[in-house]
C-alpha cells in the first residue's frame, strides 16, 4: 500500500503546489500507516532532494521526453505507478495539470476524486472524508470517498510548504507509454510576461487594482507597492477586458481564483463575481474612495480615500517597515 | 461535425446559499437557476459560432438532471442549439454526470464534447476530464480559443505561467474558459423556436457512486472590517505584521 503524489518541475524548479502536495501526501501516508511515494518526470538531483525534504520516502524518477504536458500521457504514467505500488490514495495539486489529469485518472481507475481539498482527510471506516470549498467559496462541503482507490486534488496555498531533513530513496522508473500515440500536438508555447514576479496562483502577497485607477498609465503606483512588498500584481475583470492589463492578471470568477495570505484591492468595488475569485485570501485590505463600496463588507482592513494619495504612502510605510526589519 | 455541449443547471451567482435537512442538502427554495455561466457563455456560444461559420452541422445540448431543469435547457435551445437531451437522473458526484454524458456521446457519434471550465456550485473542474477518460479521448482543459478545420481542432489554452497552442484530431473533449466567446442574450425568435425544438429524455445508465457529500457548512464571512484613517498608514502596516501576520 502507498500514497502516491504527483509532482512536477516547471521553469527549472519543483512547483510550489507540488511541494505542498508532498507535505500533504506525507501526512496522509502517516494517517494511513503507509508510505509516501512521489512521482516526477525530468527532475535533477537537487530537485529530487527538495521533493525528499518535503516528505516523500521514495521518489519514482522518470526521464521521459514524450510525456510533456499531455494529460493523457501523464495520466497513463501515474496509473502505471499507482498499480505497481498499490496506491490507495493518489494526490495531485488542484492546479492546471491536476485539473486535466486527476479527473481522467479518476474515471480510468474508478477512483473517487475530491477536486480542490482544503484540509487533511479523516478516516471513517474504509472511506476518507475531505473538505472542499463549494458555491465559489461561499460554503464548504465534506466529501466522503468510498471507492477502493481515492484521489485528492489539493487546492494550492492551503498549507505553507514545510521542508525537513528527510532523504528519499530514488528509484529510476520508466513508464511503458509506447502503445499510446500522442494525439495533442503542441504548436506554440507563450510565456506570460510577469517581470520576474511569482505567478499569481502561487503568490502569497497580491496587489490588485480596478477601474478606480482610471487608466493603464496609472499602474505605476500599484507596481511600486507590489515591488516594495515583493508581491504579484493582479486586476479586476473590467480592467482586463479594457486591455489596461494583461488577461492573465485577471482575478475573479471568470479569471484566476487565488487565495494568497494578503490581498490588497485598490479601486475595486467588490462585485460578487470578483469576491468569488479572492474570498479565500487569508487577509484582505480594501482601499476605495467610496465608503459604501461592497468590498469593505468582505475585508479585514479598509481605508476610505483617494488611491493616488494612499497607495504611495502605503508603499513608503512598507519600505520603512522592511528597512527596520533588517 | 457534430458538437455535444454539456450544460449544468446552477443557482445564479447572487444566490444566498442555504442548506436544509441538517446541513446535508442544498436548499433550493426560492433559488433562481441558470445555465452554468462557463457552459453557456463559452462552450455553447462557441459551438453555435462554429455552426454559423458552417464548421459544424449540429449542436446538441446535453444535461444530466431531473425534469425541473427543463427551463434551463430551453434557454440553451433559445440561444440556438438544434436539439437537446436530458439524461433523467440525479447522481451523487461528477463521475455520475460524466458517465452519463460519455455513454450518450459514444452511442451517438459526436466529434467534439464541450464543457465549461467548472460549475459555479461545485467548482470541481472534473466532468470534462472524466468524460475524456471514459471515452479514451484527448482532453484540452481551460481553452480560451477554439477553431476547427475539417477533422482538426486548433486550441489555445492556459498553462502554468503562459499559454499553449495545440492541434488535435477529432474526436476530443474541451473545457472552455473566458476568451472563447462572448455572452449572448436569446432573442424573441429564438425563444419562440425553442418551444418546439426536440428535447429528448433518456433514462440514466446505472453508475457506481465514487464519492458523496456528507454535510455542508457556510463559510463564515468577514464580520468586521477595521477601518484605518489615511493619516495612520503605519498602523495598517503594523496590524498586517502583528495581528494578521501576513508580512
Amino acid at each position: 500500500m502507498s500514497v502516491l503524489i504527483y509532482t512536477e518541475i516547471n521553469k527549472g524548479r519543483v512547483k510550489k503546489a507540488s511541494l505542498e502536495s508532498v507535505n500533504y501526501g506525507a501526512k496522509v501516508a502517516e494517517l494511513l500507516g503507509t508510505e509516501a511515494i512521489a512521482i516526477v518526470n525530468n527532475a535533477d538531483a537537487a530537485q529530487l532532494e527538495e521533493i525528499g525534504k518535503a516528505g516523500a520516502k521514495t521518489i519514482l524518477s522518470l526521464k521521459n521526453e514524450k510525456i510533456g504536458s499531455d494529460s493523457m500521457l501523464i495520466s497513463a504514467a501515474v496509473e502505471q505507478a499507482a498499480k505497481a505500488h498499490n496506491a490507495q490514495v493518489i494526490i495531485f495539486a488542484f492546479d492546471i495539470t491536476g485539473k486535466a489529469v486527476a479527473p481522467r485518472l479518476s474515471a480510468r481507475l474508478k477512483a473517487g476524486l475530491v477536486a480542490g481539498a482544503v484540509d487533511y482527510p479523516t478516516v471513517n471506516g474504509n472511506a476518507l472524508e475531505v473538505k472542499k470549498n463549494v458555491f465559489s467559496g461561499k460554503a464548504t462541503a465534506i466529501y466522503s470517498i468510498g471507492s477502493a482507490t481515492k484521489i485528492i486534488a489539493l487546492l494550492p496555498n492551503s498549507f505553507p510548504v514545510k521542508s525537513g531533513d528527510n532523504q528519499a530513496k530514488i528509484i529510476d522508473w520508466s513508464a511503458d507509454l509506447d502503445a499510446i500515440k500522442p494525439r495533442i500536438i503542441v504548436k506554440e508555447q507563450k510565456s506570460n510576461a510577469t517581470g520576474g514576479m511569482v505567478p499569481l496562483p502561487e503568490a502569497e502577497l497580491v496587489v490588485s487594482a480596478g477601474r478606480g485607477l482610471k487608466g493603464p498609465e496609472n499602474w505605476g503606483i500599484v507596481e511600486d507597492l507590489a515591488t516594495a512588498l515583493n508581491a504579484t500584481t493582479a486586476c479586476s475583470r473590467p480592467v482586463a477586458d479594457m486591455h489596461w492589463r494583461p488577461h492573465h492578471e485577471h482575478v475573479g470568477q471568470t479569471g484566476v481564483a487565488i487565495r494568497p495570505n494578503l490581498y490588497i484591492a485598490i479601486g475595486i468595488s467588490g462585485a460578487i463575481q470578483h469576491l468569488a475569485g479572492v474570498n479565500g485570501s487569508k487577509t484582505i485590505v480594501v482601499i476605495n474612495n467610496d465608503k459604501e463600496a461592497p468590498f469593505f463588507k468582505s475585508a479585514d482592513y479598509g481605508i476610505v480615500g483617494d488611491a493616488f494619495s494612499i497607495v504611495p504612502k502605503l508603499t513608503e510605510a512598507i519600505k520603512k517597515f522592511k528597512a527596520n526589519q533588517n | 461535425m457534430k458538437i455535444l455541449v454539456a450544460i449544468s443547471n446552477v443557482p445564479d451567482t447572487t444566490t444566498k446559499i442555504q442548506f436544509s435537512d441538517g446541513d446535508t442538502k442544498f436548499n433550493s427554495a426560492g433559488v433562481t437557476y441558470v445555465i452554468n455561466p462557463y457552459d453557456e457563455w463559452y462552450a455553447l456560444v462557441r459551438a453555435l459560432e462554429l455552426k454559423e461559420a458552417n464548421l459544424a452541422e449540429k449542436v446538441t445540448i446535453i444535461h444530466v438532471g431531473l425534469a425541473d431543469s427543463e427551463a434551463t435547457i430551453r434557454k440553451g435551445l433559445a440561444l440556438g442549439a438544434d436539439d437537446a437531451v436530458r439524461i433523467d437522473g440525479e447522481g451523487p458526484d461528477a463521475f455520475f454526470v460524466a458517465a452519463q454524458i460519455a455513454s450518450y456521446a459514444s452511442a451517438n457519434g459526436y466529434d467534439m464534447v464541450l464543457v465549461g471550465k467548472e460549475t459555479i456550485n461545485y467548482n470541481g473542474s472534473s466532468v470534462g476530464g472524466m468524460i475524456a477518460g471514459l471515452m479514451d479521448l484527448p482532453y484540452v482543459s481551460l481553452a480560451t480559443k477554439l477553431d476547427v478545420s475539417g477533422n482538426k481542432a486548433t486550441i489555445e489554452h492556459d498553462m502554468d505561467g503562459g499559454t499553449q497552442v495545440v492541434e488535435c484530431e477529432l474526436p476530443m473533449v474541451v473545457s472552455c474558459a473566458k476568451g472563447m466567446a462572448e455572452q449572448r442574450i436569446p432573442n424573441m425568435r429564438g425563444i419562440m423556436a425553442a418551444r418546439t425544438k426536440p428535447l429528448a429524455v433518456v433514462a440514466a445508465t446505472p453508475t457506481e457512486a465514487l464519492t458523496g457529500i456528507v454535510s455542508y457548512s457556510l463559510n463564515a464571512g468577514r464580520t468586521t472590517c477595521k477601518m484605518i484613517d489615511e493619516s495612520s498608514i503605519d498602523e495598517l502596516v503594523n496590524l498586517l505584521h502583528t495581528e494578521a501576520k501576513v508580512i
